[in-house]
């Protein structure tokens, strides 16, 4: 066999092996997916009920809680950016930092402080590299959050928010995460956590405009909110974990679905070139040893006279 | 017609119980508190401890919730909690290991669990 031959044939073994990869991770990435979008599904009951109880209280409640009104001069603000311990997921980790420093920008344009808490390995990294201090980091739960994973997230961000401003504390509590839209589509967003708008809250209860019936707090008014406020917060957060999640194994599936169509087609190539290496291989090999019965024809043709 | 009023009992994570009920007990932060149908709209706070369901088939089922909101409106009952599991579903045997476990190790909110978990099964 021709050097070249070899070369061709190794290299269609190599990219053979690593087609067998991505495939193969593309069909984890896939079952991963199904999974993370059925715990968003499991999660939603909690979620807007908790919402509903949210507009109640904090609409029937005659009393200004500091965690639902808006800080005359906010100078400080948390923002929690969720990215994943793994990369090979194309553009998903990048489009949640970017929007996450496009955020900070805009919250620094405005005078505000930017504290950052990062969950994942690759905002962790990302940050680091540009030696940016983190307020807070966590790894190794963004494949599979569990809802143990979102307190342990959102405890320090609610200390924060509760402590005063001049002690550390922050006004404001944004979140940046990818929403999973689709299969195909994940957008990386970003929202304001607390203070919280109430118009928001309500539109998301899907109950904006109808009347709500006048409660009967147990123990007070205050006390609920108090005790609801941490709460929801978890659950947001819990929620945009697990939506980040399945947003990474969308698009990991996307990614390695494009990287096994792209060794496809190497492989295609390869194999093309590999042939013709071997016909002129052949070709050559012939005329090798029609120019030889040649030479040898005439030589023999000379020594007869 | 037995008036009835509609429970939704949700963890953090799942659905764990959802029916008509006659009668809901749960224990608030000011103490236990029964809700039948055409309550007063009301909003509380729960405690850890076991929440009872009067069914409308005249079941009775005993979840152990671990923290939580209670919210009552329009003869709909939810019951939300970050922990919440059925009285079927606990391990009794389990749940006193943990128990001991929680007492030898002095971990006071393990122990707490524990205890509402073995009361819920007391309970059934």
């Amino acid at each position: 066999m021709g050097a070249q031959l070899r070369v061709y044939k190794r290299r269609i073994k190599s990219v053979t092996a690593t087609k067998k990869i991505t495939k193969a991770m593309e069909m984890i990435a896939a079952s991963r997916v199904v999974k993370a979008q059925r715990k968003v599904q499991a999660s939603t009951p909690y979620a807007t009920e908790l919402t509903r109880a949210v507009t109640a209280v904090a609409t029937g409640a005659n009393d200004k809680h500091p965690l639902t009104t808006e800080a005359e001069n906010p100078t400080r603000a948390a923002v929690l950016l969720l990215s994943s311990d793994r990369g090979l997921a194309g553009a998903f980790n990048s489009n949640a930092i970017k929007a996450a420093e496009q955020l900070i920008k805009r919250l620094e344009g405005e005078g505000k402080e930017a504290d950052v808490y990062v969950v994942g390995r690759r905002g962790i990294a990302h940050f680091n590299f540009r030696e940016r201090k983190l307020a807070g980091t966590w790894a190794g739960f963004t494949d599979e959050p569990s809802y143990a994973d979102a307190k342990k997230v959102g405890e320090p961000l609610i200390e924060a928010i509760e402590k005063a401003t001049a002690e550390g504390g922050v006004d404001e509590l944004h979140i940046v995460y990818t929403e999973f839209v689709s299969m195909m589509t994940q957008t990386a967003v970003e929202a304001r956590l607390l203070p919280l708008s109430l118009d928001e809250v309500a539109k998301e209860a899907g109950e904006s405009d109808t009347l709500r019936p006048l409660y009967d707090f147990e123990p007070s008014a205050e006390d609920v909110l108090d005790a609801l406020l941490p709460r929801y917060v978890e659950s947001r957060i819990y929620n945009a974990l697990l939506q980040s999640s399945a947003s990474k194994h969308a698009a990991t599936r996307r990614a390695m679905k494009s990287a096994t169509d792209n060794a496809g087609d190497l492989i295609n190539n390869l194999s093309r070139l590999a042939n013709a290496a071997r016909q002129a291989e052949i070709t050559q090999e012939i005329s090798e040893i029609v120019g030889g019965t040649a030479a040898l024809a005439d030589a023999t043709a000379g020594s007869d006279k | 017609m037995a008036a009835e009023l509609h429970v939704e009992l949700v963890a953090a994570d799942r659905s764990v119980w959802s029916g008509e009920a006659t009668l809901v007990i749960a224990r608030t932060t000011s103490g236990d508190i029964g809700v039948m149908p055409g309550h007063q709209p009301l909003l509380g706070v729960l405690e850890s401890g076991p929440v009872t369901i009067r069914t409308s088939e005249g079941d009775t089922v005993v979840a152990a919730v671990h923290g939580g909101f209670i919210s009552f409106a329009d003869d709909k009952l939810s019951l939300l909690a970050e922990i919440a599991e059925l009285a079927d579903e606990i391990d009794a045997q389990r749940a006193e290991r943990a128990l001991e476990r929680a007492k030898s190790g002095e971990d006071a909110a393990a122990e707490r669990r524990a205890e509402v978990r073995l009361r819920a099964v007391a309970v059934r």
